[in-house]
């Protein structure tokens, strides 16, 4: 791609990088992780949610399963047993789509400029200044719900996120619980609805170091509130990572049926036992890489090892109405298999990552479970039969399928594919990998490179090593954390942005460079200089590029 | 020897302790740390009774509300229902009536009822008497047992009998969509209730085998229905 090379020579719009002419550029051809078959759903969920807000129009994926249930239908018409199934199957799995009233995300683009500058004003402060404690803003007059609220503990997390329904109900909040915060969020919905009155809608607002985010969806409004690194759109992508976990809960269907028919209604009820799905997914977004960047983390297996598992699974559970089949370790994925023209997102794999992540109770035994996938199908359930392949509950295998009869045939694939992978000690190979921590940045042998983020984005998935010194404490790799931030919302700002930004630190040096095949964000030690990190880069690249066979998945394999 | 082999699926709210009582069954043990159930858990148990060779796919659901509308799922061409509820909270007592109602209403063909009151170590804390919940199982004609997963009481009582109720349902009632699966069971080698450990057993710290006959494990899903 001869366009990457010129893109990076040609740094528009920032005073950062006036690169010297004779600075060296990688190998045009050499995209690390690149694949000309489609892996997942590559949608960028960042480039989605700008879109989505400058039409006002939020896509929604819908149809997909009933397609399938449809596909199944007349496959088993003349078995008249199924029938029953069939019914049933309808009426779990999806419903005409109701109409939505969508509320309308106007654009006041003069505004958002004005709200943008701001927070670029904000996170170009010096950027190692730990935030001071603001003059304590007493939000409500004193009682036993309000003192709460006062409260330092619950003034200082670093970041609030809330869930309310249109009419003010509280339904999650990631501190404290939701019952003692009834005021706190009938004031949000009281900003919300007044912006709303004027036909517009609230955004964001930045008060002292907190910024205020907002979003309104099928009758819910998100509200988070930072005190971290987060640009707006970065919270607002965790915000819709938020809405989609509802939307897995409950579909889309139901969730816009239920408030039709009841504007007042409690969420929390049927949400009930999946706090923790919330707490969980929240707490994976301060950690996990992936999310932010819509992408996938692969667990680094011999492609002759990841072959075989797949393979496996191909052979095994190529059964009818199976849509996705995969195996997790670790929040890594391990292999992939979908059934022909159908795709998985990032964004719907990070949920199942979710799922696996919080719940202990599928190490207990084979589970049956429905699950919405919001990017593939917001409307309705598919099946998932999870179960864990080793003693140790480190491999789980999922097996989604839109035949909720088909538990027994998926517990026999199981059984096949346990069997198998055994004997070709594939499941060692997956231990082995796991014991090993990925790889260190050390592997790499680039002096003073500490970390990095590389994700290809073709194939929508992503690497970096493991977090060695300094990083080895929750603050320093909260504070690592937080530099990826800021480095990521400076190259993807909207209104300016930048295809490579080298930022001189207190304690280390950043690049961010982003070209069509690839997005890579490196961190130095903070005495080097802007060369010396081109050249580092350059290397860097041809050392994925000679791992990604390791660390990527490069073939995309169907049933 | 014939072979039965006969769908159980275990319903009562959130909490009461469904998985507690499974596990214990078929597990052996009981782990303070259980999680809810998310969708559905599959366990099988095998047992030699009256001549049966008895194959029980006991499907533990969870009680979360939001999977209430799934439970259908579960419970159709089920040939046992445990029903549980907690004997500190009337609530989950009350909540057994529409469980009932719901049954009666969707499924067809005959099944084994068996209402459990489930924390019965907890006798302190007791809302729910033993009269008014057997009064309740005869007019549900229902069996009932008061059950402790911690205790380990009245657990295997209960499965028993449900099994034997079972096989008298498979004697009695021709069809009464059970897995009669004579001529499969025949066949099958004798060590057919000796699989190996799986993840299942592993969770619960090791299989504890029962006496006489009685052997726990969970299977691959081989079932040939
Ligand atoms: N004291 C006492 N506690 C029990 C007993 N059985 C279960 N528990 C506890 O009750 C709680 C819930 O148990 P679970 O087995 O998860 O209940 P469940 O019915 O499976 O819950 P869901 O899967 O959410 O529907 C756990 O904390 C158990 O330790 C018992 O016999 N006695
Ligand atoms: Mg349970």
């Amino acid at each position: 791609m001869a366009t990457d090379h010129r893109e990076a020579e040609q740094p528009v719009n920032t005073s950062d990088s006036d690169f010297q002419e004779d600075v060296e550029f990688v190998e045009t051809n050499c995209v690390p992780g690149k694949c000309n078959s489609a892996v997942f759903d590559t949608t960028d969920e960042l480039d989605d949610l700008t879109l989505n807000l400058a039409n006002g129009v939020i896509q929604n994926h819908r149809g997909t399963i009933t397609s399938l249930i449809r596909k199944r239908a007349k496959r088993s018409n003349t078995l008249k047993d199924e029938e029953a199934d069939q019914d049933l199957a309808n009426s779990i799995a999806s419903e005409e789509a109701n109409s939505i009233e969508q509320s309308e995300l106007s654009s006041e683009l003069s505004e958002d400029e004005n709200v943008k500058n701001g927070l670029e004003d904000l996170s170009l402060q010096d950027t190692e200044s730990v935030p001071e404690e603001s003059p304590s803003v007493t939000l409500i007059p004193s009682s036993s719900e309000t003192d709460y609220v006062n409260s330092l503990e619950w003034k200082q997390q670093k970041k609030h996120i809330f869930i309310l329904s249109e009419s003010g109900k509280p339904i999650y909040s990631r501190h404290g619980s939701e019952d003692k915060l009834v005021t706190v969020m009938g004031v949000m919905q009281a900003l919300v609805s007044f912006v709303q009155d004027d036909k517009d809608n609230l955004r964001s607002i930045v008060a002292g170091d907190h910024t205020f985010v907002f979003m309104n969806r099928d009758h819910l409004t998100f509200v988070g509130v930072t005190r971290g690194r987060e640009s707006t759109q970065q919270m607002l992508l965790q915000l819709t990572y938020m809405y989609n976990q509802v939307i897995s809960v409950l579909t889309h269907s139901t969730l816009v049926r239920t408030f039709k028919q009841h504007r007042n209604f409690d969420l929390r009820r049927p949400l009930s036992g999946a706090e923790k799905f919330f707490d969980n997914l929240l707490n994976l977004m301060d950690v996990e890489p992936g999310l932010l960047l819509t992408s996938v983390r692969c667990l680094p297996l011999d492609s002759s090892v990841r072959d075989i598992v797949s393979q496996t699974i191909v052979q095994h559970a190529k059964v009818k109405d199976l849509v996705f089949a995969l195996i997790i370790a670790q929040n890594q994925l391990v292999a992939l298999v979908r059934m022909k023209r159908y795709y998985l997102h990032p964004m719907d794999l990070h949920l199942i990552i979710n799922l696996i992540n919080a719940s202990e109770s599928f190490k207990a035994a084979e589970s049956w479970t429905p699950i919405c996938l919001p990017k593939f199908d917001a409307t309705g359930f598919l099946q998932a039969y999870v179960s864990y392949l080793d003693e140790e509950c480190q491999s789980c295998l999922l097996l989604l399928s839109v035949d909720i009869e088909a538990f027994y045939t998926l517990s026999e694939c199981r059984a096949k594919i346990k069997e198998r992978l055994d004997r070709y000690n594939a499941l060692t190979a997956i231990g082995n990998s796991l014991q090993r921590h990925s790889y260190s940045v050390q592997q790499c042998s680039i002096g003073d490179l500490r970390h990095f983020l590389y994700k290809a984005r073709s194939t929508a998935q992503y690497t970096s090593p493991e977090l060695g010194p300094p990083y080895n404490t929750p603050e320093q790799q909260d504070r690592l954390f937080g530099l990826y931030h800021f480095l990521h919302d400076k190259v993807h700002s909207v209104s300016r942005p930048l295809k490579l930004l080298y930022h001189v630190g207190k304690y280390e040096t950043l690049l961010g460079w982003v070209t069509q095949g690839f997005e890579l964000y490196a961190v130095f030690g903070p005495l080097v200089t802007k060369n010396v990190a081109i050249h580092a880069v350059n290397k860097l690249l041809r050392w994925i590029k000679r791992e990604e066979d390791r660390l990527f998945i490069l073939s995309s394999v169907t049933f | 020897m014939k072979s039965l082999e006969a769908k159980v699926v275990v319903l009562g709210s959130q909490g009461v302790g469904k998985t507690s009582v499974v596990i214990r069954y078929v597990g052996g043990m009981f782990s303070k740390a259980v999680s809810p159930t998310i969708g559905a858990s599959f366990f099988t148990y095998k047992m030699t009774l009256e001549q049966y060779r008895v194959k029980l796919q006991v499907w533990d659901t969870a009680g979360q509300e939001r999977f209430r509308s799934m439970a259908p799922m579960y419970y159709r061409k089920a040939n046992a229902a445990m029903l549980m509820y907690d004997i500190t909270s009337l609530e989950s007592f009350y909540d057994i009536k529409d469980w009932v109602k719901e049954l009666k209403k969707n499924v067809d063909t005959p099944i084994v009822l068996c209402l459990l009151g489930n924390k019965s170590d907890l006798d302190s804390g007791r809302k729910v008497s033993k009269e008014d919940a057997e009064e309740y199982a005869a007019s549900i004609d229902a069996l009932f047992y008061e059950t402790s997963a911690l205790k380990n009481m009245g657990i295997e009582d209960a499965f028993l009998q449900v099994s034997k109720n079972l096989i008298n349902l498979y004697e009695t009632v021709p069809n009464s969509g059970m897995g009669g699966m004579l001529g499969h069971a025949q066949q099958a080698p004798p060590d057919i209730f000796s699989s190996g450990m799986t993840s299942g057993d592993v969770a619960a710290g090791g299989m504890k085998l029962t006496d006489g006959g009685k052997d726990s494990s969970r299977s691959d899903g081989n079932c040939p229905c």
